[in-house]
């Protein structure tokens, strides 16, 4: 079981509390300090996806975000609902390109996440779209 | 912490000082400044991202999208930056090589092409 479950509806109002909770929890796990503003800046960026999609597939459920502390390690994943042959219909559509919206934020906050985290994975599972991604912990927790 | 947003005037460029959070909530405010900026004839944009906090793709996105209607109207789109942890994310999308990022105003104000 994840450490924290975090669901908020998908909404951009939100993607920053997810963020803030990420952060905090991955301190209080022991992600090094240095690594927190990746943290922060990944798990928004997977959540924001996560909004754009649910937001563009017109779907009222919350995005899922859960946090766990194993041992030597954080992870976080993020979930969307939207399942896989939807996402790939909806990114054969042209997007706007020029940054009000849509399919290329979404290409770009991958992209972002991608660049930032070592171990990341972009997959799937029963209910839509999943992102793992995870950070090594300090052997001794902080505080 | 919300997203602040203040312009001002040097010669014939105009200064955008931002503050705060740049995410998928807050970058709407952004773009639309920016859009306002060069509907109103404003070509030479100086962003000051001193006071940013935070910047995700969104955020990115929206200036890619000002560069683009700059230069629709040969004008500029210049960065002011000197935080590590904002520049990274210029880094690792390539955007470094698209945008001309300063470290003061001043520097920025008196850039020519």
């Amino acid at each position: 079981m994840a450490t924290v479950e975090l669901r908020f509806s998908a909404l951009p109002e939100h993607v920053r509390t997810a963020r803030l909770v990420a952060a905090a929890v991955a301190r209080r796990a022991g992600v090094d300090d240095a690594v927190l503003d990746e943290v922060r800046l990944a798990v928004g960026e997977a959540c924001s996806r996560a909004v754009g999609l649910h937001v563009g597939h017109g779907l009222g459920t919350p995005v899922r975000v859960a946090l766990t502390e194993d041992e030597k390690v954080f992870r976080i994943e993020v979930g969307d609902d939207v399942p896989q042959a939807a996402l790939g219909a909806a990114q054969a559509a042209p997007g706007s390109g020029d940054g009000t919206g849509g399919d290329d934020e979404v290409d770009m906050g991958l992209a972002v996440i991608s660049g930032l985290v070592d171990d990341v994975e972009v997959t799937a599972d029963e209910r839509g779209g999943l992102i793992r991604m995870s950070w090594p912990t300090n052997p001794e927790p902080l505080d | 912490m919300d997203l602040s947003l203040s312009t001002r005037t040097v010669g014939d460029r105009t200064i955008v000082s931002v503050g705060g959070e740049i995410d998928v909530y807050t970058a709407p405010k952004l773009r639309e400044q920016l859009v306002e900026l060069v509907n109103d004839g404003s070509y030479h944009l100086v962003v000051d991202m001193e006071g940013v906090d935070f910047l995700d793709s969104t955020g990115l996105g929206v200036l890619v999208g000002g560069l683009k209607r700059v230069r629709a109207h040969e004008g500029s789109l210049r960065l002011v930056c000197n935080q590590e942890r904002i520049l990274k994310i210029f880094r690792i999308t390539g955007l470094t090589k698209v945008f001309p990022i300063h470290t003061s105003v001043d520097e920025a104000v008196a850039a020519t092409d």
